[in-house]
């Protein structure tokens, strides 16, 4: 099998990530599709702090740091503060976690995707705001330890269906991808450089820091995810077209992809059962979707 | 050119001629018509621009952030709620050392909701590193706009410029508009030294230790010093232009006065009038307008109140558990410098209204008490 991830490297060693993580993981193949022909805004989370200390920086482009909540709109007025010099080939990334997504960031999320401004916003989601410790976000799945849903009281409720959000703002393209799979990662990446208007791409990138699993495990956890249906890989056109990008033929049962971490580990049996069956019935409603 | 305008419009033409680039803004009572006409302005193609719709305010100056890092002109309006949902980013953008221009129009803090003039709103971001400039006529908005840009620009700091709600905004004022090719020459276009820049590029504002970030706000406060006469410099290129000079304070009728009245905004023209009926009637009271309190004007201050024998500052903002605001900052002026008796009055807030007599009864009080008091509201009502 010949392999198609580019072999140019953007990003600089000497990065400040936790052994095995996901998020800087991401951030590598990301770069290696959008080249030296990028800007970076990046919002408070792990990546304010994987860049680097002031004057250092990991990304080998240029990079703004920004408020928590500002990640679509700083990207939204850095391109058009490029646009009105005419340099418009340059990409313009935010990058932002799942609470700088899902939660605070909302609102100016929809507003640039409302708009449809020209930017890529790529969310890599390690399902809990990591950079403040482990504390639960909308991102966080059900059944979960954090250190503000503790096992007495682990995350109840449903994990917020962000995709589903973007899509219905009908943006010209959804996807979510994983670092299990670089190859259809990079793919999106590439799509997504060519696509003009509002893109978002949703990456599921482990964190055995807030995970509690061995940081070995990372990709192989990024894969169970997909395995399992926890998490689907597929995408969306305009809103309307979907298509799954990789297709699980057997899906392997939670237990597999929750015994690899600690953040399940309270789950009692009768639980495990209960997240097992909306696992399921949410990847019946994707499959209606995809038909 | 001489237009009649509302103080609104004045704002959106100084935008104009100031050739912004990227306008981020969200509409709020009594600002909406700056924006509506710089909508326009974009649209009919008489300024090349990019207008951003955003969602709210924090975008709005979120998004005059994002561009001005690019190294292009970026502009913002807003007034009151607005200007404090964007107080994180009104941080951001001086700390990031970003010279954005931006117009707060004065308006009273909910709740209750009040659409009215008072300078709660603006005074409350006094400690973010931006430059504060207080207009008092139409005319002065249209300027400053100008101005604080060549200012801005040169310090790398933000400026934001502000006017009472509807006795300004709202109120038809003739005002000379400066051909283009005039402001062309005194405001070229902004290329910063470091900025967004694909073929060099670096990380801003990124991560920083102890080792680092006093620095950073020693720098601040440098370029907040070395502003004073950079204003005055940029003030006299300007009255070469134009033949009107804009200072950091402006005195009137101060130089033989007993007592001198230091005033902010509309409330300074009302005063100026004030001051000619009482030296009519044989009183020594003189007007100090305070144009800009960020950077604070303490030498040129002091220069003017030496010589009187008394000090009434009169303030349409409150800061709850103390006193008027110019009034503190004129009152820490004077400690190790000068024993002057500081009387504080308060009056106008929520957009009552000031009257002549007003002002003539605070002259009247001070002039005739000699036991000075920090805190005295004018005309309240229970
Ligand atoms: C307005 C604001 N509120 C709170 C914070 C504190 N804060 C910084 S990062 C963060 C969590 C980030 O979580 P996420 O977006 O999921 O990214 P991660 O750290 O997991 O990479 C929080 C709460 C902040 N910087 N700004
Ligand atoms: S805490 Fe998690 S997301 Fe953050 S750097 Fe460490 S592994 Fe990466």
């Amino acid at each position: 099998m010949r392999l198609t991830i580019p072999e140019q490297e953007i990003m600089q060693p000497g990065h400040l990530a936790c052994q095995g993580c996901g998020g800087s993981l991401a951030m590598r193949y990301a770069l290696k599709v959008f080249g030296k022909d990028a800007i970076l805004t990046l919002p408070a989370c792990c990546w304010s702090v994987i860049d680097g200390p002031f004057p250092y920086t990991a990304v080998g482009v240029p990079l703004f740091h920004t408020a928590f909540e500002t990640a679509a709109i700083m990207a939204s007025g850095i391109k058009a503060g490029l646009d009105i010099q005419g340099k418009t080939s340059t990409n313009v990334i935010a990058w932002a976690g799942d609470g700088g997504t899902f939660d605070i960031g909302m609102a100016a999320l929809s507003g640039s995707a409302e708009r449809n401004d020209d930017i890529l916003y790529i969310c890599y989601d390690n399902e809990a705001y990591m950079n403040t410790g482990i504390q639960r976000s909308s991102a966080t799945p059900h059944g979960a330890w954090t250190t503000t849903t503790p096992v007495k009281h682990y995350k109840r409720g449903r994990k917020k269906n962000i995709v589903e959000i973007m899509v219905a703002h009908r943006v010209p393209y959804t996807a979510t991808a994983s670092v299990g799979y670089p190859e259809d990662f990079i793919k999106k990446l590439k799509k997504a450089k060519e696509t003009r208007g509002f893109k978002f791409l949703h990456v599921l990138a482990p964190c055995p820091t807030g995970w509690k699993s061995d940081p070995k495990y990372t990709v192989k956890l990024a894969k169970l995810a997909v395995q399992t249906n926890v998490f689907p890989i597929y995408e969306v056109e305009d809103g309307i077209r979907y298509r799954q990008t990789i297709r699980v033929k057997e899906r392997k049962p939670i237990t597999e992809y929750f015994k690899y971490q600690g953040r399940f580990k309270h789950l009692k049996e009768e639980e495990v059962e209960f997240i097992q069956k909306r696992v399921d019935e949410d990847y019946e409603i994707l499959l209606r979707k995809l038909s | 050119m001489k237009k009649t305008m509302l103080g609104n419009y004045a704002a959106s033409w100084g935008a104009q001629l100031s050739r912004v680039q990227v306008i981020s803004a969200y509409p709020i009572t009594p600002q909406t018509l700056i924006v509506e006409k710089l909508s326009e302005i974009v649209a009919d193609g008489k300024l090349d621009a990019k207008f951003i719709k955003v969602e709210s305010e924090h975008s709005a100056m979120s998004g005059c952030i994002g561009a001005s890092a690019t190294g292009v002109r970026a502009y913002t309006a807003t007034s009151a709620q607005g200007l404090a949902l964007m107080h994180e980013m009104l941080h951001w953008a001086a700390l990031a050392r970003l010279p954005i221009v931006m117009t707060n129009v004065n308006r009273a803090m909910a709740p209750g909701w009040s659409i009215w003039a008072d300078q709660n709103d603006s005074l409350s971001q006094r400690d973010t590193g931006w430059m504060q400039i207080y207009a008092s006529s139409s005319q002065d908005i249209l300027d400053s706009t100008i101005l604080a840009y060549k200012v801005s620009e040169k310090l790398l700091l933000p400026t934001f410029i502000t006017f009472d709600a509807f006795f300004l905004s709202h109120t038809l004022e003739v005002v000379d508009m400066p051909p283009i090719e005039d402001i062309d020459k005194f405001l070229p276009p902004y290329n910063p030294e470091y900025k967004l820049d694909v073929n060099d590029p670096r990380s801003f504002g990124a991560l920083t230790s102890e080792e680092h970030y006093y620095e950073f706000r020693y720098k601040m406060q440098k370029a907040m010093e070395d502003a004073i006469p950079v204003i005055k410099e940029a003030g006299r290129g300007y009255e070469k232009l134009t033949g009107r000079y804009y200072d950091l304070i402006h005195p009137y009728r101060c130089e033989d006065a007993d007592l001198v009245l230091v005033t902010s905004g509309t409330i300074a023209e009302t005063t100026n009038v004030a001051v000619d009926e009482l030296r009519k009637e044989g009183k020594k009271v003189g007007n100090l307008k305070i144009r800009i309190i960020r950077p604070y004007p303490k030498e040129d201050v002091l220069r003017i109140i030496q010589k009187c024998k008394k000090i009434a500052v009169i303030d349409r903002n409150i800061s709850c558990g103390y006193h008027g605001i110019f009034a503190q900052e004129l009152k820490s002026a004077l400690y190790n410098e000068k024993e002057i008796p500081v009387w504080g009055y308060i009056i106008g807030l929520g957009g009552r209204d000031v009257k002549i007599e007003d002002i003539k009864d605070i002259a009247d009080e001070t002039l005739k008490n000699d036991t000075p008091k920090d805190l005295i509201w004018k005309g309240v009502k229970l």
